[in-house]
């Protein structure tokens, strides 16, 4: 590539185009990586607020609850009492008070917490760090370039995440409330205003998604771009790390997803604003229910493995690392992220199995589901044939790459039973998806998200995060998330539908109390564990250990970078000569050979 | 864990139970298998001062073996679960000659049930509506004909291991035949609204002595 001689040389930049509309990539990487984390903090309190209700269904919220009525009387009068008067005088009374009147979550709060916890975990949070902090950061420096190709583009996408955010932040206060569809936004729940009672609350739902949309699709084109051309000299394809495949397919199933939940949400907007129809059945013609699930999860299944992909990346490497070996199977581990990609397209329908789709449609959709249980069986295989006769270190990253795979299977094995169709008619909109639904991305993406922060740490702030600290934080967060995520497959097995706020209205799931109480003590932990991380994250950056360049003895391009990383990353562009897991070769006196490192030449260990 | 399965009162229940059962067991197998290398592995290979790991870029053989073996997998339960499927949802594979037929409308926030009357015509004025409460002989094929009048809802009987979502301005059938009597619950299952949560119906499955007093009290 050309030697980019501006890029290198020192210029003084003004605090603006350093912190805030930066251009290099490391920075936005950053900045995608602090944005995700505050949004983590919004999407969890919202969790915690709806997992109290369901625990104690009705009784008010310990602190914002000492309301005088309950103390005086021991009860409240709220909910569906309630419920009907509510809906449409909202704007004339304090926020607080119509939501939760004497600190007990309303009906229709619930439906908007979850709702929007569950839109804000996954389009704010996980999808932002993996793809916009990790890939950002990463794949310049991992394929040994300068910055990304376009990096205005690249600054464009996250003031475009930005913007999304605030918009979809300010859905909270408007009249009617938040969105309160789900994430998945079935119309005509959705499309009609009259339904829910949500007006602008949806309305800004939909538009900060199409912005969020743009943010990733001009993130997309950059990454794919990069990759294609940018790749230092001798970087072939199936020399790039894991991570940087992962990030690569994801960027390509990104570009293609997204326009389809884009024009989804026009028309979407369109029947709520303009009077249309594209989701509502009526009796004059019109458009049909379905059709937006069939839109929504043709987009929705390739962005639940855009969640996941690049969580499989990080996990490839901390277990390559620190099992100083290669990884095993490196090109099936390739060709299972591609087959995922490809068959990713055609399982929507196993949303849908008890939708009203025709039921021999249910049977295709139902193989195409297991045949995408292949190559994540491949992938867990080779994860254990690379710590086969390794020489594992538990340091914290590992640690988390470990939780990353054990979490993995149990998320993989349980989808098994819900691609079955029969077995899937009774645990379909169940607590049994919600498990599902978390160890997949919770324990799988989140902990590869938290493995590769305190992996990659000492490359971004050149400074390590506290050890001991990330050592409790895992084990807290490990031991909680199961407590909190295991049960509900009971629940689940127990027939406890999922979107329900008071489950005690049911005779059948009386016996599910304590259980509920006990996830939400759990979930309590597991979000206040979260605490920990980030004061650590923050508190490391100024007064952390400061690292050296190379603190886990690493192979890939990034760790030849000098620490702090300067504007260009690199003195001279690195060559490379060899692929990405080059560790414990025989006859080499380190356990670990660079790929930067010329063929030949003596081994210049440790830094 | 399957303890926890409510208990199955429907023909076709013990067939998904099965499936159940046969997944269960066979991810409990895998599970363990896995979780059990993976611990072996990591005691036995953690890093050891003067050990060095083994220069291994993996096995070819091994990863056809996997792949066919999960493939082979996977494909007989599919295989095991289309039959059952088919027999639950196939309108063309129903039991003919229902013994009774009703419609199942979900609104906000209740089930609408609208028995035909003896004429077995629904729109004639014998019709009976009834809210919430749906009554069927036990022992006895029964076909529903599920719609909705305004969003999606969906019609849940743990009891009977079915549930399928409601639509407005579309006419999906369901069957079931319930073996033993009792008062079952109808859960809506299908986010519908501030109400979903207690939207509830009950299905009252009748011995066929009392089935036909509670038909000759409503059609004298
Ligand atoms: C072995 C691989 C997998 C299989 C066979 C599988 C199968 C399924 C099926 C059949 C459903 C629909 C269940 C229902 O609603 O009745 C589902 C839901 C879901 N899956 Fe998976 N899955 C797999 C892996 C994953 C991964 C890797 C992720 C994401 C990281 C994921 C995320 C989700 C989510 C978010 C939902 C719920 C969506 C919703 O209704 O809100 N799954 N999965
Ligand atoms: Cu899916
Ligand atoms: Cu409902």
């Amino acid at each position: 590539m050309h030697d980019n001689e501006h890029a290198s040389h020192h210029h003084e930049e003004s605090f603006i185009s350093k912190y805030i509309f930066s251009l290099d990539h490391k920075m936005i990487g950053k900045q995608f990586l602090i944005y995700g984390l505050l949004m983590f903090f919004l999407g969890g309190g919202l969790a915690l607020l709806f997992r109290w209700q369901l625990a104690y269904p009705e009784k008010p919220l310990p602190i914002i609850g000492a309301s005088e009525q309950y103390m005086e009387e021991g009860e409240v009068v709220t909910g569906a009492d309630r419920m009907w008067e509510n809906i449409y005088e909202s704007e004339k009374e304090e926020w607080l008070e119509v939501n939760m009147p004497n600190g007990v979550v309303e009906p229709a709060f619930y439906n908007m917490l979850f709702t929007m916890h569950a839109t804000i975990m996954v389009f704010f949070v996980v999808v932002p760090i993996l793809v916009g902090a990790f890939g950002n950061f990463l794949i310049p420096l991992m394929i040994g370039t300068r910055d990304m190709a376009f990096p205005i583009l690249n600054m464009l996408s996250f003031w475009l995440a930005v913007l999304a955010a605030i918009i979809m932040v300010v859905g909270f206060f408007v009249p009617g409330g938040h969105a309160a569809a789900g994430w998945t936004g079935y119309a005509p729940l959705s499309s009609d205003p009259q339904w829910t009672g949500v007006d602008w609350g949806q309305n800004l739902w939909a538009i900060s998604l199409l912005i969020q949309g743009f943010s990733s699709l001009v993130g997309s084109i950059n990454y794919i771009t990069t990759i294609i051309n940018m790749r230092a000299p001798g970087m072939t394809f199936f020399r790039l790390p894991l991570v940087i495949w992962s990030l690569f397919i994801v960027a390509i199933l990104l570009l293609l997803a997204f326009p389809v939940l884009s024009s989804a949400l026009a028309l979407l907007i369109f029947d709520r604003l303009a009077g249309t129809t594209f989701f509502t059945a009526t009796t004059e013609g019109g458009g049909d229910p379905l059709l937006w699930q069939h839109l929504f999860w043709f987009f929705g299944h390739p962005e639940v493995y855009i969640l996941i992909l690049p969580g499989m990346g990080i996990a490839s490497e901390l277990i390559a690392v620190f099992s100083r070996k290669p990884i095993f199977g490196y090109r099936s581990m390739v060709y299972a992220m591609i087959a995922i990609a490809f068959l990713g397209w055609i399982v929507w329908g196993h949303h849908m199995f008890q939708s009203g789709m025709r039921p021999g449609l249910g049977s295709v959709f139902m193989t195409t589901t297991m045949l995408i249980a292949v190559p994540s069986a491949i992938k867990t295989f080779n994860w254990l044939g690379t710590m086969f006769r390794g020489a594992i270190k538990f340091t914290t990253p590992m640690l988390h790459g470990i939780a990353f795979v054990s979490m993995f299977v149990i998320g993989g094995l349980s989808g098994i039973y819900m691609a079955n169709t029969p077995v899937d008619i009774f645990i379909h909109d169940t607590y049994y998806i919600v498990a599902h639904i978390h160890y997949v991305v919770f324990g799988g993406s989140l902990f590869a998200i938290f493995g590769g922060i305190i992996f990659w740490f000492p490359k971004m702030y050149g400074r390590y995060m506290n050890d001991v600290l990330s050592k409790i934080h895992f084990w807290l967060t490990f031991i909680a998330f199961n407590c909190t995520f295991f049960p509900m497959h009971i629940l689940g097995v127990g027939g406890h539908m999922r979107r329900i706020s008071n489950p005690m209205q049911y005779e059948f799931l009386q016996t599910f109390e304590g259980m509920n109480i006990f996830i939400t003590m759990s979930a309590f932990t597991l979000g206040f564990a979260q605490l920990i991380l980030v004061f650590n994250f923050f508190w490391s950056m100024y007064r952390g250990k400061v690292a050296e360049q190379n603190p886990w003895q690493v192979t890939t391009l990034e760790w030849e970078a000098p620490t702090p990383v300067p504007h260009g990353n690199f003195g001279q562009i690195p060559t490379v000569y060899r692929g990405p897991y080059e560790y414990s070769v025989p006859g080499e006196e380190d356990d670990w050979t660079p790929q930067a490192r010329p063929e030949h030449a003596p081994a210049t260990s440790g830094d | 864990m399957l303890q926890w399965l409510p208990e199955n009162v429907s023909t076709f229940g013990q067939g998904v139970d099965n499936l159940f059962y046969g997944i269960y067991y066979l991810t409990l197998v895998v599970f363990i298998l896995v979780m059990g290398t993976l611990i072996v592995f990591l005691i036995k290979y953690r890093h050891q001062e003067g050990k060095r790991a083994d220069y291994i870029e993996g096995s070819t053989t091994l990863e056809i073996v996997w792949t066919a073996a999960t493939t082979v997998i996977v494909f007989g339960l599919a295989m095991l679960s289309y039959p059952q499927w088919n027999n639950i949802k196939s309108p063309t594979q129903f039991p003919d000659n229902p013994d009774v037929v009703v419609q199942v409308s979900g609104k906000q926030f209740n089930w609408d049930m609208t028995y035909p009357g003896p004429d077995n015509e629904l729109g004639t004025d014998d019709d009976l509506k009834l809210e919430n409460e749906l009554h069927v002989p036990v022992n006895a094929v029964v076909h529903i004909r599920l719609t909705s009048e305004d969003v999606i809802h969906s019609f849940f009987v743990p009891q009977l291991r079915l549930k399928q979502d409601s639509l407005p301005n579309r006419f999906i059938n369901v069957w079931f035949e319930a073996t033993k009597a009792g008062r079952y619950e109808i859960p809506c299952a299908e986010l519908c609204g501030f109400g979903h949560s207690g939207m509830l119906g009950y299905l009252n499955v009748h011995t066929q002595e009392s089935y036909d007093a509670w038909v000759q009290e409503r059609w004298p």
